[in-house]
């Protein structure tokens, strides 16, 4: 093993640029430890914690490059320093700051990332099927966040894309992770041998973060956009998907999460599921258990299940915790002692759609007539979403809370007004609430809500009622809110967090039936 | 194709809100911000004639057609005679100006106090009052000078004793007409037409044009474009800065100009003319960018511009891929820039002249990034210059290595204005220019940069997607 520490002098580089030059060495083979930065005061420190310190480096400025390898051998060092001689020289010559500057057309994108091979969609979805197609022509993946793209464009797209051997995630794909890589809306989710299709954003969040959450980890997750598996569509992506998931060596566990498809989608869907050699996890959302079964597959009801069956096919020894933790309990039974007679019926606010059918799912079984926007039963749909004299779960990220506003997910206090005339309803017992972090999502989720949400226990308090909130934070430790952070402005707050979305809706249930432990 | 996203590393083109960029490069995710904007400026049948006609093969392949042709064509400037004789189709009730077709009482005043001139030059009035009755009286005929194989700057015009530069483009062996630039201060151009004016032409007329014709005699033809590429790299862009161009072209004709049976004082006078006027390579690379464009035009299916003026009132541009005789016009811009001291913005008349003949053949404004002193001249920095020379590559077909910038690590510079480009990516072509008072024969107020007016260009496409959508 060999170290070796290069300074150069005043040589600045930005620190994006050598970030993920760092990266790129720390992948090269033989390499131990690298640390390719501006000599600031924190990355001397850094050198100094990975031992890789010299008299050299401490004496250097912020003004000076140091290259710093750890390697197994002499040779593997020299050819480090070659790489990032080249790599930074070019970016000085050849590209001239071009590197991350904006460019105004698709050609001088290209021209400034030649070797391009997605593109992320987020422009109005009148125009959104014309750049798709501009760049499948180009030969590039395509990730589609916009909605509002036609059906007739979507089915040709996904169609042209197959036939091209790309992949086209959306429209109105929220989530995806490919290589690791978090796209749009997407949580820092270890690598692991899990491979995830889906035609639900938060769907796909909550089951990846659950997996990172219990240990495990995840290859890729396509998104494939809500409409796929619909007659019209006929689930073309999640049939790519499936195929490329089989074809790929490090996905051993293949996970499909969406609502039940179409009939005739759900027949192709389960078909080649037949075929697969890998163990496949089939959750459809309060979908037909038998029919998947049939399948080979295994079936999960809700996301919660889907995480767990997935780890379980992965690795059989896996032992899952379900224990609601000691602490928690005691706040459940302390807040069921408070609650006045008056106070009946659950309140969920979601800013996840996936999740609060989910909670729909979950509930349902638990506490009764439930009520909700995102409910496909006739009975439990809630049409007129202002009334609240039932169990009411609402998916405040419908088109009918954003229209001209952010979703909830990137401005939570969207949510804020709902909250407080939810306190103040003498009926209401139990506020539930989802919280979601990761990239994509705003950078401190619970520090908008947080204000409102004392205000919403103190109202309650002032008419002689004691509000008991329930929220659940979709996000893994590595998310860049901090998890823990955000988890304990809640507590702080008296709300009961729970480690997953269906627990939160298991939790507030028990406290809405009384269900002292 | 064998390449699966799932093996590869990620190299993502983001699209629209570039929040999701910035958490791209938190993962280290390489990644170029791409900040979009509705194509067309949103307008449905313009998105649907770009949707017909974008990748479209014929479109392509006539387009490279195109710009093969205005790279390879060759300019000499051969001789110089009168309009009457050297232009075929001028007749002496004739008056050739710039820009798109405009009827007398449509003009703009420069115009008009140059055609005033240019009456009482030839004879055919006494006094401005008695030219001014001819000029609207019906007996005279006026044509742009872009429909006679001729090019004018700013007033542009063209009368028949008026001694032209004669080029010929050797590669496809068209011919290219543009009268002899007059200097700065109070010249036809600009609308001035007092004696002293008038006098200067009598002059061109009658000693310089002689005694070019003779010099020109003793030549092969002196190559322009040899003088263009080569003035690109000594700080012209060989529309609003001839400096270079002028003194090459100087030290070409010079030696020839004293193998004349001038006198002395006549060649002391003559190339005097020359030295003194920086300007007079202008109206060399104007008529030498028009036979090339002129041989590139009528290719079928091309969407490349052969030609773009204004008159003072509209611009027009024409396109190959269509009828020589149609024009897509729209009503000029005004130029931002400087002025010289003691005029404003309202002393400008608008965008006028010819001269963005050369911006169409890839020079002038689009070579910018070659003139770094120009920003001193039109206004800006430097790196703005370069900035509008590197732009013009999004709508253009082409780079044209015989027309290489410097500044850009003597890139060819983009040539070949695709008007689908245009329509597509929302950026106009640049053109740097003169501003004229608009009283007649007041002068040059300013100059500065200024954008054809969009419309030209959506005009254009409608129609071209009408007369190849029929055909199809």
């Amino acid at each position: 093993m060999t170290i070796k520490v290069l300074i150069e002098k005043n040589a600045y580089h930005d620190s994006v640029t050598l970030m993920s030059l760092s990266g790129k060495v720390m992948a090269k083979e033989g390499v131990i430890e690298a640390v390719v930065s501006m000599a600031t005061e924190m990355n001397k420190e850094l050198l100094n914690n990975i031992g890789l310190v010299t008299e050299e480096s401490q004496s250097a400025t912020e003004n000076d490059l140091i290259i710093a390898v750890k390697a197994e051998n002499e040779q593997v060092i020299e050819d480090v320093f070659t790489f990032v001689d080249e790599e930074l020289n070019a970016k000085k010559s050849g590209k001239n700051k071009k590197g991350n500057q904006a460019v105004t057309t698709f050609n001088a994108a290209l021209n400034a990332l030649p070797e391009a091979n997605l593109a992320v969609i987020s422009v109005p979805g009148e125009y959104a099927a014309r750049e798709a197609r501009l760049a499948l022509n180009k030969g590039l993946n395509v990730m589609l966040f916009s909605d509002n793209v036609s059906l007739e464009d979507e089915k040709e797209l996904k169609e042209m894309a197959v036939e091209k051997n790309l992949l086209v995630m959306g429209p109105d794909c929220g989530t995806a992770m490919i290589n690791n890589t978090g796209l749009c809306f997407a949580n820092s989710v270890k690598k692991g041998g899990i491979g995830l299709v889906a035609a639900s954003g938060t769907g796909l969040q909550e089951v990846a973060v659950q997996i990172d959450r219990m240990g495990y980890g995840v290859t890729h997750a396509i998104g494939t956009g809500g409409r796929d598996l619909s007659e019209a569509i006929g689930g073309i992506m999640m049939l790519e998907g499936l195929k490329r998931l089989e074809a790929d060596e490090n996905t051993k566990v293949i996970t499909l999460i969406s609502k039940p498809p179409a009939k005739s989608v759900q027949e192709k869907i389960l078909h080649q599921v037949k075929e697969s050699t890998k163990p496949v996890v089939v959750c459809f959302l309060d979908g037909d258990k038998d029919e998947v079964e049939a399948s080979g597959a295994r079936f999960a009801s809700n996301l919660i299940d889907a995480a767990k069956l997935s780890i379980k096919a992965l690795d059989q020894s896996a032992v899952f915790n379900d224990d609601t933790n000691e602490h928690v309990t005691a706040q459940i039974n302390e807040d069921i002692s408070k609650l006045s007679d008056s106070q009946q019926f659950i309140k969920g606010l979601f800013c996840g759609g996936t999740l609060t059918a989910e909670a729909l799912s979950v509930l349902r079984d638990k506490v009764g007539a439930v009520k909700s926007n995102v409910a496909k039963k006739a009975e439990e749909v809630l049409s007129d979403t202002s009334l609240s004299d039932t169990h009411i779960l609402l998916d405040m990220g419908d088109d009918e809370f954003t229209k001209g506003r952010p979703h909830p997910m990137i401005e939570p206090n969207l949510r804020n007004e709902r909250i407080i005339k939810e306190a103040e309803n003498p009926n209401t017992a139990v506020l539930l609430l989802d919280f979601e972090l990761g990239y994509g999502a705003h950078i401190d989720p619970v520090g908008e809500s947080i204000d409102t949400l004392s205000e919403a226990k103190n109202s309650a308090e002032k008419n002689g009622r004691h509000l008991s909130i329930v929220a659940y934070i979709c996000g893994t430790a590595k998310d860049k809110q901090g998890l823990s952070e955000q988890e304990n402005k809640l507590r702080n707050a008296g709300v009961i967090v729970a480690q997953s979305n269906a627990e939160a809706s298991v939790i507030a249930a028990s406290i809405t039936d009384r269900e002292v432990n | 194709m064998n390449t699966n996203i799932l093996n590869e590393e990620l190299r993502v083109i983001n699209i629209g809100t570039s929040t999701f960029k910035t958490d791209l490069d938190l993962q280290n995710v390489e990644s170029v911000q791409y900040d979009w904007r509705p194509p067309a400026g949103g307008n449905k049948e313009l998105i649907e004639a770009l949707d017909f006609l974008q990748d479209k093969e014929e479109v392509e392949k006539a387009n490279q057609e195109t710009i093969k042709v205005i790279k390879e064509a060759h300019p000499f400037l051969v001789d110089i005679d009168q309009a009457i004789t050297a232009i075929p189709g001028m007749h002496d009730k004739l008056i050739l100006h710039s820009g798109p077709p405009i009827k007398w009482s449509d003009m703009c005043g420069p115009v008009k106090g140059a055609i005033i001139g240019a009456l009482i030059y030839e004879g055919l009035a006494d006094d401005a009052e008695s030219a001014e009755v001819l000029a609207g009286s019906g007996e005279i005929d006026y044509a742009p000078a872009h429909q006679y194989s001729a090019v004018g700057p700013m007033a542009g015009i063209i009368s028949p004793s008026m001694p032209v530069h004669i080029i010929e483009n050797r590669t496809h062996g068209n011919k290219a007409y543009c009268t002899v630039n007059e200097g700065l201060g109070k010249v036809l151009r600009f609308g001035a037409n007092s004696p002293e004016v008038l006098e200067r032409l009598k002059w061109i007329e009658t000693v310089f044009a002689p005694a070019l014709k003779q010099a020109l005699k003793l030549t092969n033809g002196i190559d322009l474009k040899s003088i263009t590429s080569q003035s690109l790299h000594m700080g012209d862009e060989c529309h609003n800065r001839n400096k270079a161009s002028t003194s090459l072209f100087y030290r070409e004709i010079i030696d020839y100009f004293l193998q004349t049976d001038l006198n002395k004082a006549e060649l002391r006078e003559v190339t005097a003319f020359i030295k003194e006027n920086e300007h007079y390579f202008l109206n060399l690379s104007m008529p030498a960018s028009k036979s090339a464009l002129d041989a590139a035009h009528g290719i079928k299916y091309s969407t490349i511009v052969t030609t773009m003026a204004r008159n003072g009132v509209e611009f027009g541009i024409r396109v190959s891929g269509l009828d020589k005789d149609k024009w897509f016009t729209a009503p000029a811009n005004f130029v931002k820039g400087m002025f010289f001291p003691g005029y404003t913005e309202e002393d400008a008349a608008p965008d006028l002249g010819d001269s963005t003949i050369t911006e169409t053949m890839g020079i002038g404004g689009f070579a910018m990034g070659a003139s770094p002193a120009i920003v001193q001249f039109v206004g800006g920095e430097v790196q703005d210059a370069t900035n509008y020379s590197a732009q013009m590559y999004e709508i253009t077909a082409g780079e044209n290595s015989n027309y290489s910038i410097p500044a850009l690590n003597f890139r060819g510079g983009a040539f070949g204005i695709d008007i689908r480009k245009v329509i597509d990516t929302n950026i106009l072509p640049v053109i740097n220019t003169g501003m004229a008072h608009k009283k007649a024969g007041v002068g040059q107020v300013g100059a500065g940069i200024v954008h054809p007016p969009v419309a030209c260009f959506e005009k254009a496409m409608i129609d071209f997607v009408k007369e190849y959508k029929g055909g199809n």
